[in-house]
């Protein structure tokens, strides 16, 4: 692959894809330090903490003993054999990462579905049930002029999207772009990034409970459509400031509201979702807005890329009949696991140490970054790499739309989950 | 080892034969001529049985964001389509969006051995090829758009030299991987995102100032002066709006006598005349086929029942989202390279515009004269799921079955079209021409689409039913590469299919000097990102590339 080509010396990498967060910034530069790696240019919290973790190679282990890859392999393949119905979980991995579990799911007559669910099930559900006007990175960050920043610390899941989305310099389309607004509708968001920006005009501030940004949303939608609202009070906020965001929404010759699904972290916050985009469809009859998703962390968005378009169904599925069957609800795997309805759990983690699987008394197979400590010791663990890191990848990006390629960065013995995966469907 | 298939009655239009009773023999996955004493290891007595290549769909929406997004979208058409793993094949669903692994075996299963995705945006190039490498058996490959992409639009504006936009095309389907070009509502993609809400062909872009008259040539001439086989594929302006026949017509008019390829032609023929103010004008655009040497031209046939259109277009898709059915949809405008629209669609054998749509479509068949111009595709799955060909195809070689099946529509349809008065019948031959050498003439494959001595042994052997409904739903046997695929419509083997490509030439050095600064200064992903390399084609194994050839590129 040419884009696996170091630059300038051995071991010096340039437009790297970084796999930590949904946005997979491309445009790292990395170089060698010491025994690893050092992110030389463009870097950030999540990638300076994935890229420059340690090279460390432990062994495969059966019941916490070393063992050797083709033991762990095999005991891994006996154990989803005897289960009557295994879940495979996590799914912190890429594209062949994912298309190799499918393919034991689909074997061993398991359910799929990827840690973090939940938050992209918020999204999901208003897909399945109402649908949306959306937006990807490149369009935002060339054409929008207003930013409403729903309920999102976007700082804390991608710490680097109001510097290349929101705050970049050039535009596609004026020499001299316009000052954008961004405004932050929600509580204590972190606004630290558009402050004092170049690019940005005005900030504007509207402090409201997360869990009543629908409500916000909704009247200004009614709004619109040219209802009466009565009283002063909009969802916490006064009457005015709901007015005049409204007026903003409408004279911006394209919006853009943002949200993260995983900040949305209430009961039925899929209705916020829906209610933003709602506003947001009814808005285009006249003039141009978008929404634009980010979350999208650890391989997310490729899980439920690959198992959409190989089961057509967006995870949590289940296998156990030989036929995809879907239920968002009941092939959750935490409830599957809370009403022990699942009785072997195979967990992948190969981006963060921090995904650690559920603490669970049923027998647990790991596929794991060599530094993941499991609340239990795990029946079967099998250290992995990172795809982006060591060895060759593609991932799907937080919009859904763009893929990028990733590279193998380091030597190391660790093999690739999807290798792991596709000898214990052999074995199976 | 020698392979030899006794005694069928042979339709390979490349080659002018015509139903004669011949032999064909394969080894090493090819055809071949063998020495008369040859020794043949295999041999399959196929007398009375009906022999075509197999079959090549050069318009159907398998694989990018879009379609994933058109399943997850519909989890409800899926139920009750599930579809089980076996042995051989892997899990998957059916009917309008049919899943990766589940589309290839239909195909397969219908005696097609290639599909072409026509609508692969270049930002989403690389899903839309894993998609397609996840589809089983068939080989791909795919058409990338241009015409809204700022790039473009930035060159035709600042009337950059010529040879710079055609450097632009060729690096475009080299960066994407791709075998053709095609443009989705010329430049009115991007107008949309500018709040423009319609452009017609001669029609000034708000920002840019270009018409769609202006992209469309410039892309045709270019993708001719690159040598490109497969001439400029064209989505034209104002889909599905009634009076936009005259829009087509035009467009063909204003081709300047350019090869061009207008797609799903049923949905630009729509007249005003009537009550509802929507007719068919399916006569006067079959005409203009029929006269214009250089036009090509698929259906898009309209088939009754649930499906889910997803289209590039989110310009008119944005307009369509009020027939969503169910009422829900997405459209999106996607990295200042192009956009997407997924509605879902119910076809109702009972409404007048439904009704008149599927006449429309009929129509257009039965009157363009030449089949080698003319392809049989429902725009898949935008008209309806591919797997209503078999269906259409006895609806065009039986003129009965097709006059029982206006019975059951919506009458006053009938009314504002000629299908009523038209007998033509389509024969064998004809029906091999469609659906075989035709898409490959006309994408230049040059070892596909026909029987003769060199070609690929992609062949599927028919019972000779006079039901061809029943006949093309189920081949008795299919040969992928000279293996045995499917037997009686059930897939025996799987195998990986490989992904057609075209690589005009170009100078790469000069236009990545623009490009890597294009990407630096504006985009999410730099320039070497974004290009595809063949490493991830064939993705150890899971893929192969087949290099097509392209003609010379003139200046």
């Amino acid at each position: 692959m040419e884009s696996q080509k170091s630059s300038n010396s051995a071991n010096h990498y340039e437009n790297v894809a970084c796999p930590f967060c949904g946005i997979l910034c491309d445009d790292l530069e990395i170089g060698p330090s010491g025994d690893g790696l050092k992110v030389l240019k463009n870097g950030c919290a999540k990638s300076v903490a994935g890229f420059e973790r340690p090279l460390a190679e432990p062994n495969p282990q059966v019941d916490g003993k070393d063992v050797s890859l083709d033991e762990a392999i095999a005991t891994a393949a006996r154990l989803i054999r005897e289960s009557r119905l295994p879940s495979f979980g996590g799914l912190g991995t890429d594209v062949d990462g994912v298309r190799a579990i499918m393919a034991l799911a689909e074997k061993g007559g398991g359910i799929v579905d990827h840690a973090l669910s939940d938050a992209q099930y918020r999204n999901f559900r208003v897909l399945q049930s109402s649908g949306w006007v959306m937006t990807t990175l490149t369009e935002a960050r060339n054409r929008a002029d207003l930013f409403i920043i729903a309920g999102s610390d976007v700082h804390k899941l991608h710490p680097r999207f109001f510097e290349r989305i929101v705050c970049n310099e050039a535009s596609m389309f004026s020499d001299n772009p316009p000052k954008r607004t961004v405004v932050f509708l929600g509580e204590g968001l972190n606004e630290s990034a558009v402050k004092g920006q170049e690019r940005i005009g005005e900030v504007v501030t509207l402090p409201v409970k997360t869990e009543r940004i629908g409500e916000v949303l909704d009247a200004m939608r009614a709004l619109n459509k040219g209802a009466t609202i009565p009283g002063n009070d909009i969802g916490g906020l006064p009457r005015a400031a709901v007015d005049d965001l409204l007026a903003r929404c409408k004279a911006a010759s394209y919006g853009v509201v943002v949200w993260a699904p995983p900040s949305l972290g209430f009961p039925s916050a899929e209705l916020t979702v829906q209610a933003i985009s709602e506003f947001v469809k009814d808005i285009n009859l006249t003039s141009r807005f978008a929404g634009l998703a980010l979350g999208g962390n650890e391989g997310a968005v490729s899980a439920g890329a690959v198992c959409g378009w190989q089961s057509g169904f967006p995870l949590r599925v289940s296998f156990a009949s030989g036929k995809p069957d879907y239920d968002s609800e009941r092939y959750a795997i935490s409830r599957l696991l809370f009403a022990k309805e699942t009785d072997l759990l195979l967990w992948l983690a190969s981006f963060s140490p921090d995904l650690t699987p559920p603490d669970t008394d049923i027998p647990t197979i790991l596929l794991g970054t060599p530094s993941i400590k499991p609340a239990r010791t795990p029946k079967v663990y099998i250290p992995v790499g990172t795809p982006g890191l060591d060895h060759t990848g593609v991932m799907v990006r937080v919009d859904n739309v763009v893929s990028l390629p990733l590279r193998k960065l380091r030597q190391s013995k660790l093999p690739s989950a999807a290798s792991v995966l596709e000898k214990i469907e052999a074995a199976l | 080892m020698l392979i030899k298939l006794t005694g069928g009655k042979v339709y390979d239009p490349a080659n002018g034969v015509d139903g004669e009773v011949r032999d064909i023999f394969i080894e090493n996955g090819r055809i071949v001529s063998p020495e008369p004493n040859a020794k043949v290891d295999q041999e399959y007595a196929l007398h009375g049985r009906v022999i075509m290549a197999g079959g090549i769909d050069p318009h159907s929406h398998i694989g990018g964001g879009k379609m994933t997004i058109a399943r997850m979208i519909l989890p409800e058409d899926h139920i009750g389509n599930e579809v089980a793993r076996t042995e051989l094949t892997r899990a998957g669903v059916g009917h309008a969006v049919p899943s990766t692994m589940t589309t290839g075996y239909r195909y397969a299963e219908m005696g097609y051995t290639a599909a072409f995705e026509p609508a692969m945006l270049p930002a989403n190039a690389r899903q839309a090829h894993m998609e397609m490498a996840d589809t089983s058996i068939i080989d791909k490959g795919a058409f990338v758009m241009l015409g809204s992409d700022d790039f473009f639009l930035r060159q035709l504006a600042g009337k950059a030299d010529f040879s710079a936009i055609k450097d632009y095309i060729a690096w475009t389907m080299h960066a994407a991987q791709a075998i053709a070009v095609k443009v989705v509502n010329p430049g009115g993609i991007s107008a949309f995102k500018f709040n423009q809400r319609k452009l017609d062909l001669n029609e000034k872009h708000t920002y840019y100032g270009v018409t769609p008259r202006d992209i469309i040539l410039t892309l045709a001439r270019g993708l001719t002066e690159l040598g490109v086989v497969h001439p400029l594929h064209i989505h034209g302006c104002n889909l599905g709006v009634p009076g936009g026949y005259e829009t087509t017509l035009e467009t063909i008019r204003g081709s300047e006598g350019l090869p061009i390829h207008l797609t799903h032609i049923q949905f630009h023929s729509y007249g005003t005349e009537g009550d509802l103010k929507f007719s068919s004008a399916a006569a006067p655009i079959a005409e203009a086929v029929n006269a214009n040497k250089n036009v090509s031209c698929d259906v898009g046939q309209v088939m009754f029942g649930q499906t889910c259109t997803a289209s590039g277009d989110s310009m008119r898709q944005f307009v369509n989202t009020r027939s969503a059915d169910p009422k829900k949809w997405v459209v999106m405008d996607i990295e200042c390279d192009a956009g997407c629209g997924v509605v879902p669609f119910k076809y109702r054998d009972k409404s007048f515009v439904n009704a008149l749509q599927w006449a429309i479509g009929l129509e257009l068949f039965l009157l363009v004269n030449d089949p080698w111009r003319l392809f049989l595709t429902t725009d898949h799955p935008n008209g309806g799921p591919f797997t209503w060909y078999p269906h259409l195809i006895r609806l065009l070689m039986d003129k009965n079955f097709r006059r029982d099946m206006m019975q059951k529509i919506n009458q006053d349809a009938l009314k504002y079209s000629t299908l009523g008065s038209l007998d033509r019948e389509y024969t064998l031959y004809e029906i091999a021409i469609m659906t075989r050498a035709g898409p490959a003439r006309s994408l230049g494959l040059v070892d596909r689409g026909h029987l003769g001595v060199g070609a690929w042994a992609d062949i599927t052997v028919y019972d000779d039913n006079p039901d061809r409904e029943a006949m093309f739903t189920t081949p008795e046997l299919l040969f992928k590469n000279g293996e045995l695929i499917v037997r009686n419509g059930k897939i025996v083997k799987v195998v990986n299919g490989g992904t057609h490509v075209a690589r005009p030439s170009y100078d790469r050095g000069g236009i990545e000097k623009s490009l890597k600064r294009y990407f630096e200064d504006y985009h999410t992903v730099r320039m070497d990102n974004f290009r595809l390399s063949d490493d991830e084609i064939i993705n150890g194994g899971r893929g192969s590339l087949i290099i097509q050839p392209t003609r010379a590129r003139a200046a």
